[in-house]
């Protein structure tokens, strides 16, 4: 249902573009909306990515390999998107340090727990696994 | 036309809500404690990330700073209970901690 509010939703923009034919300022404000779209639908699909890739996967270190490297890349350009859209300078500051603050503190927690559960003796699944079914997991 | 842009973002928010329910089912069935670490700090930055579409939505856009507290209190939280779970006690001074001498039992990554 959210897929298809997002197309719908994005249909009107790209009509207006058709119908403005070359004028550059409006040409200009729907470049940057559908930029916008863009970058949320790739942030999209990596935050979601990552999640499935953490439910779904063997061992505890590739969860941390999906969780760490999708959750840094999703979320800047979620951000970044939303940097687009926001219309004063403040806010774009604002932004600007989350995304900063997320780009550096989530590969370190990544980091800190995986030292940390190596030093507990967490050891990595070896060898060939084979996924289960989805209905034979309980 | 109405503009257009609070639906996509309303959309984006419904994706992230399921992207954290699905973060909420590795934190309940996590079969390890540093699976239940990783899984609520990867809710942290999704709850980071719904906090700043939200505000967009209802165009108040002072809840980012909320959003940028709420990043770093996820990441001190984060380390926090690392190291509690590592030494048993928030009071310990690291620099006190042998760290090389506390890798177990030296067999190195495989």
């Amino acid at each position: 249902m959210s897929l298809a509010t997002l197309i719908l939703a994005a249909e009107p923009v790209a009509a207006d573009a058709v119908r403005a034919g070359l004028d550059w300022a409006v040409l200009v404000e729907n470049a940057l909306d559908v930029f916008t779209v863009a970058f949320l639908l790739g942030g999209l699909f990596f935050v979601l990515a990552g999640s499935i890739g953490v439910l779904r996967l063997p061992d505890f270190y590739t969860r941390l390999h999906a969780a760490g490297v999708t959750d840094t890349l999703g979320a800047e350009l979620i951000l970044f998107a939303l940097i687009l859209q926001a219309d004063n300078w403040q806010v774009v500051a604002k932004l600007l340090m989350v995304a900063f603050f997320l780009f550096v503190t989530s590969p370190t927690a990544t980091h800190a727990v995986a030292h940390a559960a190596w030093r507990a003796g967490e050891k990595p699944r070896l060898g060939r696994w084979k996924a289960p079914a989805l209905e034979d997991e309980g | 036309m109405r503009d257009p842009m609070p639906y996509i973002m309303l959309g984006a928010t419904l994706l992230l809500v399921v992207a954290m329910v699905l973060m909420l089912a590795r934190l309940i069935g996590g079969p390890s404690l540093y699976d239940r670490l990783l899984a609520v700090n990867s809710f942290g930055t999704k709850t980071v990330l719904f906090l700043c579409v939200f505000c967009f939505i209802i165009d108040r856009p002072d809840g980012i700073d909320i959003a940028l507290l709420y990043a770093l209190m996820n990441f001190i939280a984060t380390i926090a209970v690392l190291k509690f779970f590592n030494y048993g006690a928030l009071t310990v001074d690291l620099r006190d901690v042998d760290t090389a001498r506390e890798a177990p039992d030296a067999e190195g990554p495989p």
